[in-house]
């Protein structure tokens, strides 16, 4: 580890409180349909958007009619996108990488579009050998912001809900995802996309470039309109890449800075969201306590990340490799890492997007050591609760502070109570089911995949030598499952060569498995939040008493962290000990 | 239902056109306008030909191939070619060893190499590279010895077409570099430190040397040889 590694992640994580203040303010403003600085220009064009959708703005919806607008619009999204994937051999801007690009198969293209609908992005295909620039802009970038809004808006809807004491209305669910694509996402990213291609990254539509290679081999560099993808990719986190490297490729993310920038906007809008319940709420204590719930963990899982990498690999060391920090060289685990972004600046990235849904990946987690590796297992197993994704962090963080209420009400005989209204047994009974669906999903569909050859046969023959093969098969339900997206690479479900896809197959099982794992794992809580806020909206509130527990201070926030902790080791300790933990604590190594 | 049904029809489409059309549209037009030569790449020309871009690592060796596959030596390792007068960029998993393509830094099909921390597998592939790396170097750098390879000479980079290399890797390079191009080590050395990208705003990310740009420097200092 360098003083220059730590200071990286010292400024990483004062910047994100100093900003995420703001914002959270910002934000709680645009939901409250107060004025902001962009009104003046947003307007007209605001009112427009719902003239052309055919929206009435002032129409109130309770929980039922708000969740019934979010299943419609997700499942027009996915139909528009599965045509537009599967029709390639007929879009213009096709044949730009020489060849002329078909379809995915059905079952690839099944996986690929449900996991941009429901903000995950696993993807089983690399970007620039399978999509034609039509498919990423029109249909990938489309769904980008689209699941990311639909995220976010379900958080507004459950605070709306906790915050409401007259009447059962969550808001309006176009009103409020038109608000979040128009005032938040669009603006942000139309900066953030200039500030990319000012460092390198690539916004064109051009043909694949011919090069002369100067010791006389020749090459081919993929092009495509990159960096308007890039920011929306992280800052809704997302995580599907334009490339199959994702975001260690050079265009997508070519230097220190882009690296540290893109890492921010991951987080932003998750910590942000934090801040904004607060507001809406009526209690900034309150918001403070969830907040440093999130950070202690964050925080947590960086430092043993960074330490592991810093040390090296057990392949590493047995090759006779020495891994200590030398004179210009940094030393530590470079397998599947770049020169340019690190040790420490791979090493945050991971955590930062591991603890939220974003899943982007600046380096290879199926070459992390196994602590290093174990991490990102972690920060999944505490199911995204970690500044999450962009509102489904939130939500779900709300329901585990629901959770832990009712467990420390438990504890000291009384009737539960939060934020003035009491926590009753319709309420307990839906958190305790929002908490659940997420890991029962992921480990289902991870003991289904591990105990039929159909399952085994998407393990990678050369990686996934040992316990690595299970922590790949794992860790591709869980990712999936929790919306994430990032990947042990080595597990496949597509069979695919360049371009014109010749013989190129799915499969099936891992394709189908996996898109049920996260419709399933996306759609279901999104329901439970949602009637959560219906259960709470209209509430009486009761003024807090001598008995009442406080639900924001140090006390509570030590109580939430064991109850996320402890859920997430009691769910998920027996899979974890067959793979990563076995990695790490035995440094063997497998045939 | 019906109603309800058009609606998100009508918003997916509305949002269809703003993200998928609008949008990246406009970002493009506006890139090219301020930033053309970084929206298409950071390309390199010489004499009017595209050489490379300074953002994408380029091969400067290829594995030996015969009848589509990688020719192994009888360690298993792949045997290869190597431009002696550049420097080399870092082992690549688009091609062998990892691979059977004999492309390696190749940039129309990135891809991770994908080896795990604790496979038997990976020790084989690693002494492959340190061999071929100590063959390549030592003639050149007696006293270099396993433990004093920078780790990024043996790892494979994440993207497969990383630019750069460490400055220590470089440094052992340069005595190859230097005697095949009959330079001084201290000119060579010069050039390494001239073509070292340093951390961004001096503590993001770490320094690494732009390998294609700096065989391109060399090419101008000296007659190719």
């Amino acid at each position: 580890m360098t003083f220059t590694g730590w200071l990286q992640i010292v400024v990483f994580c004062v910047l994100l409180i100093g900003l995420s203040i703001p914002l959270g303010s910002y934000l709680a403003k645009v939901y409250s349909d107060q004025r902001v600085f962009l009104t003046p220009l947003l307007g007209a064009p605001e009112r427009f958007l719902y003239r052309l959708m055919g929206v009435d703005s002032r129409r109130e919806q309770d929980w039922k009619q708000y969740a019934k607008s979010v299943i419609f619009f997700s499942l027009a999204g996915w139909l528009l996108l599965y045509l537009i994937l599967r029709t390639q051999t007929i879009q213009p801007w096709n044949n730009y990488g020489g060849v002329s690009f078909h379809s995915a198969p059905w079952n690839v293209t099944f996986n690929t579009v449900s996991s941009f609908m429901t903000n995950t992005n696993w993807q089983y295909y690399g970007g620039e050998t399978t999509m034609t620039y039509f498919s990423q802009m029109v249909g990938l970038t489309v769904q980008n912001f689209a699941s990311a809004a639909v995220g976010i808006v379900v958080a507004i809807a459950l605070i709306r809900g906790i915050a409401n004491r007259t009447n059962k209305s969550l808001g309006n669910f176009y009103v409020d995802f038109v608000r979040t694509v128009l005032y938040v996402l669009l603006p942000i990213s139309i900066v953030s996309a200039l500030v990319l291609v000012s460092q390198g990254s690539i916004q064109n539509i051009a043909h694949y470039v011919n090069v002369h290679g100067i010791s006389g081999l020749a090459q081919t560099i993929a092009m495509g309109p990159v960096a308007s993808q890039e920011v929306i990719k992280e800052l809704g986190t997302n995580g599907g890449g334009f490339f199959n490297v994702n975001s260690s490729h050079p265009f997508e993310n070519p230097n220190g800075f882009t690296n540290f920038y893109e890492m921010f906007l991951v987080l932003i809008i998750p910590a942000s969201l934090v801040w904004t319940y607060g507001k809406m709420a009526g209690s900034r204590r309150q918001a403070l306590a969830i907040f440093a719930t999130m950070f202690v963990m964050f925080i947590g899982g960086v430092t043993v990340a960074y330490a592991a990498e810093a040390h090296g690999s057990p392949a590493q060391h047995a090759a006779g490799l020495h891994t200590a920090v030398v004179a210009n060289s940094t030393g530590g685990n470079m397998e599947g890492k770049e020169q340019r972004l690190g040790i420490a600046g791979s090493a945050l990235f991971d955590v930062v997007t591991t603890v939220t849904s974003c899943g982007a990946v600046n380096s290879s987690i199926e070459s992390y050591t196994g602590l290093g590796g174990a991490i990102p297992f972690a920060n999944l197993s505490a199911s995204e609760v970690i500044f999450g994704g962009v509102g489904t962090g939130l939500y779900s963080m709300l329901e585990y502070v629901i959770l832990a209420v009712f467990i420390g009400g438990l504890m000291v005989g009384r009737t539960p109570e939060w934020l003035g209204k009491k926590i009753e047994a319709r309420e307990v009974k839906l958190v305790a089911l929002g908490i659940l669906i997420t890991p029962l999903t992921a480990l289902f569909a991870t003991a289904l995949a591990t105990a039929s050859a159909a399952g085994r046969a998407s393990i990678a023959s050369v990686a996934g030598a040992g316990p690595q093969g299970f922590s790949e098969t794992f860790y591709a339900y869980l990712s999936q499952a929790n919306n994430n997206g990032s990947a042990f690479a080595g597990y496949t479900g597509y069979d695919g060569t360049f371009g014109n896809l010749a013989g190129a197959h799915g499969i099936t099982f891992a394709d189908l498995l996996g898109a049920f794992d996260m419709l399933f794992a996306r759609y279901a809580p999104i329901l439970f939040a949602l009637a959560v806020g219906g259960a709470l909206a209209g509430k009486r509130v009761s003024p807090a008493g001598l008995g009442t527990m406080r639900t924001d201070n140090t006390t509570f926030v030590v109580l939430l962290i064991g109850v996320i902790v402890l859920v997430g080791a009691l769910t998920f300790f027996p899979a974890l000990l067959l793979g990563p933990i076995v990695q790490a604590l035995t440094g063997h190594l497998y045939h | 239902m019906r109603r309800d049904l058009l609606t998100a029809a009508r918003a997916i489409i509305v949002t269809t056109i703003v993200c998928g059309l609008i949008y990246p549209l406009v970002m493009t037009g506006i890139a090219q306008g301020i930033f053309p030569g970084k929206a298409n790449g950071s390309l390199i020309k010489r004499n009017g030909v595209v050489v490379g871009s300074a953002l994408i690592g380029q091969a400067f060796e290829a594995p030996v191939m015969k009848k589509g596959t990688a020719v192994l030596d009888k360690a298993g390792c792949s045997e290869w070619i190597v431009a002696k007068r550049y420097f080399q960029t870092r082992p690549s998993g688009t091609g062998a060893p990892y691979n059977d393509t004999g492309t390696l830094d190749n940039a129309e099909s990135s891809t991770f190499s994908n080896l795990g921390p604790n496979s038997v597998l990976t020790v084989a592939i690693y002494k492959c590279n340190i061999s071929a790396y100590l063959a390549l170097e030592k003639p050149y750098d007696p006293g270099l010895t396993v433990a004093k390879i920078p780790v990024d000479a043996i790892n494979s980079s994440a993207s497969g077409i990383d630019p750069q290399i460490s400055v220590a890797n470089a440094l052992i390079q340069a005595h190859r570099v230097a005697s095949v191009r009959q330079l001084s080590l201290g000119t060579v050395d010069a050039l390494v430190h001239k073509y070292t990208t340093g951390r961004s705003l001096g503590f993001l990310g770490e320094p690494g040397v732009d390998v294609l740009e700096l065989n391109l420097a060399l090419d101008r200092t000296t007659s190719r040889s």
